[in-house]
């Protein structure tokens, strides 16, 4: 018998189910069917691995991607990736992607009339370091509107993706930003049942990597899935 | 002390400006053995509409059976032109193509080999967290007794084996249909 360790179920309402009906999106496109549970095989517990080579360090610095600065309030946006052991993970790829000061992202499919920035292009990619911390220099992202309801305002948000040591550990969430109005009114950041575990996704200022005269920090802490001890029975 | 992991949320529809910089639709390196194939196909929504905002990432050991990751510690070759993982993103029409090799089996849960297979993560805008399946190769003899397969309801697994393409050998064709009745299984994981 060949058996691989699992990695964890999450704790019920700490992730959100498919259909989340007021965000409108995701009515025609969650699956209707049943998921089919499947044991881990040794095809989900190994997984694409990124090491620092493929990350130019400047790569972290979004307001450094053009010959000009991007117009906006300059933040620090950092913070550590664990796994649900508290095992920090190092040597992983962190990618993100967000609007302008603006609330305009710059793709071809953002319609919203507010400007570009030819100086901001809103991509970045990091890679943990031995303790599992990474770092961002960035803008405060603005807030914009959305057409899944009348006075649509997403809450102000930065993407993100990480990839951990496995097929099965990978993420895309988004972090948002401690007292903003909008976010009791986003059905996507309200998809989660979990109260506390929704409010996870929420970064906290930072006064530790906050630079005089230059920019505010937040800080945002990341979990991946933890491995189980044993491996399961099939 | 346990965690728990952060909650997912959907890569909404401008996951190109992050997500492009690793964009593989070739995974096939310089002199890297095995079956060349193209698996190409669409997603579609639970209208039958073509999803325009999909991306689709996969997970594939080599031609020998061999992943490219710490864990496999089997005794077979790795090839460095070959790390066995995708990134495509679907078109304005909803079609991605991807160009691999079909890869070797890899051991399963019950003991024996599992069929050929990649795994599929499918990430969009309106899913809030990510869709896992599989895809499996026709003509293959291994199929039958595949661990996974046989735990999906027979008339389902025809949504996970890709289809040859009449006139184009080596080209497969792999959808995903997100509802309806010819709805792809996709796999719990717990995640």
């Amino acid at each position: 018998m060949k058996r691989v360790a699992a990695y964890r179920t999450p704790y019920p309402g700490t992730q959100p189910n498919h259909l989340h009906p007021p965000y409108v999106s995701s009515i025609k496109r969650a699956p209707a069917k049943p998921q089919v549970p499947i044991p881990y095989t040794l095809s989900e517990v190994t997984g694409p691995l990124f090491g620092p080579e493929m990350v130019a360090p400047k790569a972290s610095d979004l307001t450094r991607a053009h010959s000009g600065e991007p117009l906006g309030e300059r933040i620090i946006v950092s913070g550590r990736v664990l796994d649900e052991n508290s095992r920090a993970l190092a040597n992983t790829v962190v990618e993100i992607w967000q609007a302008n000061a603006a609330g305009r992202y710059r793709h071809e499919v953002d319609q919203h009339n507010a400007p570009l920035d030819p100086n901001f292009t809103g991509s970045g990619q990091a890679v943990t370091d031995a303790e599992g911390r990474y770092r961002f220099v960035t803008i405060r992202p603005g807030e914009y509107p959305w057409r899944n309801h009348y006075n649509a305002w997403r809450a102000a948000h930065i993407h993100f993706s990480l990839f951990g040591p496995a097929f099965a550990t990978r993420l895309v969430t988004q972090m948002y930003f401690p007292g903003d109005p909008l976010m009791p009114f986003d059905p996507i950041f309200n998809c989660t049942a979990d109260e506390k575990a929704r409010n996870r996704l929420i970064s906290s200022f930072d006064w530790e990597t906050t630079m005089p005269e230059h920019a505010l920090g937040y800080r945002f802490d990341i979990i991946l899935r933890g491995r189980e001890a044993t491996p399961m029975e099939v | 002390m346990s965690l728990q992991a952060t909650t997912s949320q959907t890569v909404g529809p401008f996951f190109k400006i992050g997500l492009e910089w690793l964009y593989r639709d070739n995974l096939v390196g310089e002199g890297v053995s095995g079956e060349r194939v193209i698996i190409q196909g669409r997603v579609f929504d639970g209208d039958g509409v073509p999803v325009p905002d999909a991306i689709l990432e996969t997970w594939q050991a080599n031609a020998h059976g061999k992943y490219a990751h710490p864990e496999d510690t089997q005794d077979k070759p790795l090839e460095c032109g070959f790390k066995g993982y995708g990134r495509v993103p679907v078109n304005a029409e909803g079609r991605f193509r991807l160009t691999t090799i079909k890869p070797g089996p890899v051991p399963g849960p019950d003991g024996n080999e599992q069929a050929p297979h990649l795994l599929v993560s499918v990430f969009m805008r309106g899913v809030l967290r990510r869709l896992v399946t599989r895809i499996y190769f026709p003509d293959e003899p291994r199929n039958a007794a595949d661990f996974i397969l046989n735990l999906v309801e027979p008339a389902r697994r025809s949504t996970l084996i890709a289809k040859k393409t009449a006139g184009a050998p080596g080209t497969l064709e792999w959808n995903v249909v997100l509802q309806g009745p010819d709805e792809t299984v996709f796999f719990d994981l717990g995640l």
